[in-house]
């Protein structure tokens, strides 16, 4: 079983990197671009059976490593 | 005393460190390896400046959980001093010795300079060398110092006199431009609930030699050193 996490920043955190990006795609003429959010996608290969059970492993890892829950927000994606 | 520095893959200032503890000790301090699970006995644990693990993730955020790291929460826990210095700050953070979290600086520039810094309070091991609000001067080198918490969290410091430093303009008013990387509230340092962890992003140990430019690093080891006898 396959896993994606998505981390984001949560909103209202400063994302100096995602203004940057905002910028660059703004000098290179793509307007009518809002505001921008940069995160991270983190794959995981798992051998967990059920994918319950890997959904709750999985959130125990962004809770303790994968994210930092101060700024960070994560969503879980499974597949077979 | 006895001291520990410990020392991860990508630290860069465990040596400053040590030469200067060891200046102000009169003898070197234990370099403990992360892998190890074990300390020696120590009055005083650094965790020291530097890049561990390449910031991969999120800078401090592997280091947090080195094996050398469960036994700094449980010593600090009892109440060993930690003195935790800029990558040492970050990993203090991520391992849940001090609240928040340091981000990628407001700039998204690696700044290395000198700076000054409000001491707003002097009550602790590491900062009674000072008076509060004296300013004092010292470098920083960090792309990830940019300070952020809660604002419940940041209130909490603040009423519970838990913030040690805050960047300020040499005059000692809090400024912008006087903030090298955008921390929230100009945070620069904070205690954990006791004030026996400190961490803070500026280097005390790259002011611990007149011929680097000051001694206002050396005074504050030595008076560490010195209160732990």
């Amino acid at each position: 079983m396959k896993a994606k996490v998505h981390i984001t920043l949560k909103p209202g955190v400063l994302d100096p990197q995602g203004k940057a990006i905002g910028r660059a795609l703004a000098s290179l003429g793509f307007s009518g671009v809002g505001e921008v959010r940069q995160g991270k996608l983190i794959e995981l290969d798992l051998q967990a059976d059920d994918a319950e059970s890997a959904r709750v492993e999985v959130r125990a890892m962004c809770d303790k490593l994968l994210a930092n829950t101060v700024i960070e927000t994560y969503t879980i994606d499974l597949e077979p | 005393m006895k001291a520990a520095v410990v020392v991860f893959p990508g630290s860069n200032c465990d040596r400053d460190v040590r030469v200067a503890l060891e200046a102000s000790m009169g003898r070197p301090p234990a370099m403990v390896w992360h892998a190890e699970s074990t300390l020696p006995e120590s009055d005083l644990i650094v965790l020291p400046g530097g890049f561990s693990y390449g910031d991969y993730l999120r800078s401090g955020a592997m280091a947090a959980h080195a094996p050398a790291m469960r036994e700094v929460v449980a010593r600090a826990k009892a109440g060993v001093p930690v003195l935790a210095i800029c990558n040492g700050f970050q990993i203090a953070t991520e391992a849940g010795l001090l609240p928040g979290l340091l981000m990628s600086n407001a700039s998204l520039r690696f700044v290395c300079k000198d700076v000054h810094l409000r001491v707003e309070h002097s009550q602790s091991l590491f900062t009674d060398c000072f008076r509060a609000g004296q300013v004092v001067r010292m470098p920083v080198a960090h792309r990830d110092g940019n300070y952020f918490a809660e604002a419940e969290v940041l209130d909490a410091l603040e009423d519970e006199d838990r913030i040690a430093f805050r960047y300020c303009t040499p005059a000692g008013e809090l400024a912008d431009g006087a903030n090298p990387n955008g921390s929230i509230r100009s945070i620069a340092g904070i205690f954990n609930e006791t004030r026996t962890v400190l961490g803070m992003m500026p280097h005390p140990e790259r002011l611990a030699d007149a011929e680097l430019g000051g001694e206002d690093g050396k005074t504050m080891l030595d008076r560490i050193v010195a209160a732990l006898g």
